[in-house]
């Protein structure tokens, strides 16, 4: 008891100590937050996949095969750590953990439910979204270029290329709504879709947002970056155990993380009749979830030429013509005697 | 070696793709000068599954050397095993009974069937579609049971005799066959309505990899490639082998010769095979499966080429007899081999996702490639 003790008076008394201290047990929330929900997406992008492939998928472990992703992570755990000869370490070694970084600083600001359940409620929630949601760019560089491999070197030069390109028609189709909402915190967005979702009133940025988000999450038919049959795995080639758990876990948090942006941007959030608002959220959020694995396990993939005209010359154009239109929509609605819009 | 395009100066370098990687369907080795992601050059890099196939034969006897054949193209086994057996009657003037006749037919098409599955499955597989493999393999899956049934074996079957086939249908044949003859169109309209009318597919294989009919004259091209590139030849009508000339059948012939055309000609090949095969079940006339052959078979001497429509293309045997029991030389010339040569025709100025389009729809079989 001493220690609690101890600890207790330490925390009363110094304010530094304790933002340290609070910021840390966040962030252990976070990460556990996250592992089970991925463990739990893994399990649920396999039934998926497996109930459109006329196949049963994993149904031994635990009731549903609910425990056969706790089992592969034990054995990803487990296994031995490689750091093969010629990569350039350090860029390689930091890779991995760049990208889960990245990845829990998104789920930092997420809308999980009405008032204290959004934990952080930034002002520009939006804004530091896109932003931090960027920063997995530069890790999946790092590991195409650090393995010192020439699969995992077009895997990044795809990631950049793609990636990159594909965040302004996705940062763009955001700007329609924050027009609407007149603001970039999240809370806010969700207070104003009370009467109606943005995706009604918004649908063509909702199109948009789709369709760059799957580029986002390099998954098919944008899945060009890790595409197995022409590049083996990718930027993820060379990476043993749990550095390739983390590439892993990234990816399935990552899908998480935009289909909750999808549901806080377009779908009214935690907002709902009856049920509590974070059940609401997981609700809407795991709805979403399912559209993208059906829209995965559906499509081939493009090719890379025309997945860089896609979206050069049709979804940017387009969504310049979206904050055009949103711009004249609200003026037109103020002209006529309505309120709101900023 | 640096190239300057404007003013950006960029530099070649070569990516050996194989001979373990996962879309070059076996262990067949591209050796690929890239610029960015253009190919410049490839080359071809084979042999990693040689056997010493035709060697084997040699100290074999001409019965032994039948579940050889089977190894040469495993996934079209039935066909390559129709071969060889035919090369030996041809050479040792043995009539085969008309049942059994009936029954290589049988056989062979289901086997062309199965074999064309896997192509369509894994193309798609390889344009990223991983959930139209798993509904080929499906109905892939159909056609290997009924193979099971009556050879004994799914993949390297063993069936065909000198002077005949070692076994009768099972009476559960008839029903399971009706099945496939239901499932396999439905199931192939399935797909089709999934991938084959997708866009994103479609932008995929079409234009890629063109095979002209000239060029695939001048490199000896043959089977679906060929045919797909507009050219009218199919042996089973042209110099037809066994029975195949009292069926009614249609050799398609498509005109392109795109990766997307030469994707297509196999849908159309199978139905067309399907037909075959319930006219051959029809038609199935009673009598012995076996023609009377000695036991230690030994050929008069004298040499003798036989070529059948293999499910890849003319699948040829040349085989020389001193008149001993086993052969002298046995000379085997599969289609893969050849239609392979054509890659490094092909692939320049493709970028490295279209030359993996173009090299799954020339469907090779790197076993038979290296023998």
């Amino acid at each position: 008891m001493d220690f609690f003790v101890w600890l207790f008076e330490l925390l009363a008394g110094n304010s530094t100590i304790k933002i340290i201290f609070v910021g840390l047990v966040y962030f252990a929330c976070i990460a556990a937050f996250v592992t089970v929900l991925v463990i739990f997406l893994i399990w649920m992008e396999r039934r998926v996949a497996a109930s459109f492939q006329e196949r049963i998928g994993p149904n031994k472990y635990g009731p549903q095969g609910l425990m056969q992703p706790v089992y592969d992570a034990v054995k990803m755990v487990a296994k031995g750590i490689i750091t093969p000869k010629n990569v350039d370490k350090p860029v390689y070694n930091f890779a991995p953990m760049l990208i889960f970084v990245a990845t829990l600083l998104v789920f930092a600001a997420l809308p999980y439910g009405k008032g204290s359940l959004t934990v952080v409620n930034l002002n520009v929630g939006i804004l530091y979204i896109i932003a931090v949601s960027s920063i997995t760019t530069i890790a999946l560089l790092m590991a195409g270029w650090g393995s010192n491999n020439k699969y995992t070197l077009i895997g990044g030069m795809r990631t950049i290329a793609m990636v990159i390109s594909y965040e302004i028609p996705l940062a763009f189709s955001f700007l329609g709504i924050i027009m609407l909402a007149g603001s970039m915190n999240m809370t806010d967005i969700i207070n104003a879709q009370q009467d109606v979702w943005f995706v009604f009133l918004q649908p063509l940025a909702f199109i948009l947002f789709m369709i760059s988000m799957m580029a986002e999450l390099n998954r098919s038919p944008f899945d060009l970056p890790e595409a197995e049959s022409e590049l083996v795995a990718g930027y993820i080639t060379e990476y043993p155990a749990m550095k390739f758990g983390l590439f892993y876990l990234a990816e399935f948090a990552n899908v998480f993380s935009m289909s909750a942006i999808a549901v806080t941007v377009f779908f009214g959030g935690w907002q709902g009749p009856f049920l509590p608002s974070w059940l609401w959220f997981l609700i809407k959020t795991f709805l979403m979830v399912y559209v993208i694995m059906w829209i995965r396990w559906t499509l081939p993939r493009m090719r890379v030429d025309k997945m860089m005209k896609l979206n050069w010359q049709v979804l940017i154009p387009l969504s310049i013509l979206n904050i055009f239109l949103t711009g004249i929509g609200i003026k037109l609605y103020q002209y006529f005697g309505g309120t709101g819009g900023a | 070696m640096t190239m300057e395009s404007d003013n950006l100066i960029t530099q070649e370098f070569n990516l050996n793709m194989g001979p373990y990687h996962p879309s070059t369907h076996g262990v067949f080795r591209a050796v690929l000068t890239l610029d960015g992601e253009v190919i410049v050059r490839q080359k071809n890099v084979l042999g990693y599954l040689h056997r010493g196939m035709e060697k084997i034969a040699e100290s074999k006897t001409y019965n032994q050397f039948i579940p050889y054949t089977a190894r040469l193209d495993y996934l079209a086994s039935a066909l390559n095993n129709m071969g060889y057996v035919q090369t030996v009657e041809k050479l040792a003037a043995i009539e085969v009974p008309e049942r059994a006749e009936h029954l290589r037919v049988i056989v062979a098409e289901l086997q062309r069937i199965a074999s064309h599955l896997l192509m369509v499955g894994s193309t798609a597989n390889d344009m990223g579609a991983m959930t139209a493999i798993v509904y080929y393999m499906t109905l892939r899956e159909k056609v290997l049971d009924l193979l099971e049934m009556i050879t004994g074996a799914r993949l390297t079957n063993n069936y065909m005799r000198i002077g005949g086939v070692i076994d009768d249908l099972p009476d559960e044949f008839y029903d399971k066959f009706k099945e496939l003859r239901k499932f396999l169109p439905e199931r192939l309209d399935m797909v089709n309505t999934l991938i084959v009318g997708n866009e994103i597919f479609a932008s995929r294989l079409k234009g890629i990899g063109v095979i002209t009919a000239e060029m695939a004259l001048d490199y000896g091209v043959t089977g679906p490639n060929l045919r797909a590139a507009g050219v009218d030849f199919d042996l089973r009508k042209k110099d037809p082998c066994s029975v195949y000339d009292r069926f009614d059948f249609e050799v398609p012939v498509l005109k392109n010769g795109d990766a997307f055309d030469r994707f297509l000609i196999r849908g159309l090949e199978m139905r067309q095979s399907l037909r075959i095969v319930e006219q051959a079940v029809e038609a199935l006339p009673e009598g012995p499966i076996m023609a009377k052959v000695p036991r230690q078979l030994k050929p008069p001497a004298g040499e003798v080429f036989h070529k059948i429509e293999g499910a890849r293309g003319v699948l040829a045997f040349h085989l020389v007899s001193d008149g001993g029991p086993k052969p002298y030389r046995l000379h085997i010339h599969g289609p893969s081999f050849v239609n392979i040569e054509i890659m490094p025709a092909i692939s320049p100025g493709l970028m490295l996702q279209d030359f993996l389009a173009a090299f799954a729809t020339i469907d090779v079989d790197m076993g038979e490639v290296d023998r």
